[in-house]
């Protein structure tokens, strides 16, 4: 059986036809779902994608966290499976507190759009099985609220369960500061306790084929469809 | 009845807000001196029907701790009025 992956289209995504084609490049099969289903339609991994979802009113991914499909999203989570936020969906995970702490403003107040160089930390997870630990990757990110912040206790809890799926790291010979958004620790992407449900800033999809630059956002992916036609946890 | 309710939500101390530091600065180059503590947050108001101001200021607690702020970055104040 070919898995099958619901990408969630909620009022201002803007990323969610790329992350559908690099599902469908990686082997899935990718359905858009309306964020107003009720049902999931036996997806068996769902990704909230990118994009600016409610107009970012509010907080971001304050409103969408409270969209029909989102009790779907949480029963899925809860129940073991894929659940993966890339950018505005990782701000409407942690705003729906499947994963801890929160992401706001920039530190220096200014939308950022650049390749950055992150370290993968945990490649036991759902998406992150193609990589070997501590691989350092360049992929870009694109945000105006990506600085991730949670308390001490949480912070240090994440570190001690291993939690940290991704961090941003020096890139060499760059004089941009290697943290593009002020995150606490640095931390870029990560997962609950069972690594199903994953969250991270960077956007794999957008640089997941040769055309456009480089591929190595397609790890994620093909990691994510390996996971599910295999069911061999990570 | 109909309360107005105020509510004033502010980051939590300790948390970086760029916004209010760069607002601190701005002020300081008109030429305000001595301003310092800058911090912007948001103020909601909100028009409730309920039975008393303390049913009012209650609905809007958990309007707060439900949707209007982040206990993780967030704190809030309400206000209720006639």
């Amino acid at each position: 059986m070919t898995p099958s992956v619901a990408v969630i289209r909620f009022p201002g995504s803007n990323c969610e036809t790329e992350t559908v084609a690099a599902v469908r490049r990686a082997g899935g099969q990718a359905t858009l779902v309306d964020y107003r289903a009720i049902s999931l339609d036996n997806a068996d991994a769902v990704i909230l994608p990118g994009g600016f979802s409610y107009g970012d009113y509010l907080r971001s991914g304050a409103i969408a966290r409270f969209a029909p499909v989102m009790t779907a999203v949480q029963a899925l989570a809860e129940a073991g499976g894929a659940v993966i936020g890339i950018c505005n969906g990782f701000q409407i995970l942690c705003e729906a507190r499947l994963l801890p702490g929160a992401l706001l403003h920039n530190s220096q107040q200014r939308f950022v759009a650049r390749p950055v160089d992150v370290r993968i930390e945990r490649t036991n997870t759902v998406c992150t099985a193609e990589f070997t630990r501590d691989e350092v990757i360049r992929i870009p990110v694109a945000h105006g609220e990506g600085r991730y912040v949670a308390d001490e206790a949480t912070l240090d809890l994440l570190e001690a369960e291993g939690r940290v799926v991704m961090r941003y790291v020096p890139v060499p010979d760059s004089d941009m500061p290697h943290n593009p958004n002020g995150s606490h620790r640095d931390i870029a992407g990560i997962c609950n306790a069972g690594g199903n449900v994953v969250g991270f800033m960077p956007h794999p999809e957008r640089l997941a084929e040769h055309s456009v630059g480089g591929d190595v956002g397609h790890r994620f992916f093909s990691s994510l469809i390996h996971r599910l036609s295999t069911g061999v946890p990570a | 009845m109909t309360f107005s309710v105020h509510v004033r939500i502010i980051p939590r101390p300790g948390l970086l807000d760029p916004q209010g530091q760069a607002v601190e600065h701005a002020l300081g180059a008109l030429g305000f001196e001595g301003v310092t503590g800058v911090r912007i947050g948001k103020a909601i108001e909100l028009a409730i029907e309920a039975a008393s101001a303390a049913e009012a200021e209650g609905m809007a607690r958990q309007m707060c701790e439900r949707l209007l702020a982040n206990p993780v970055t967030e704190d809030f104040v309400l206000t209720v009025g006639a």
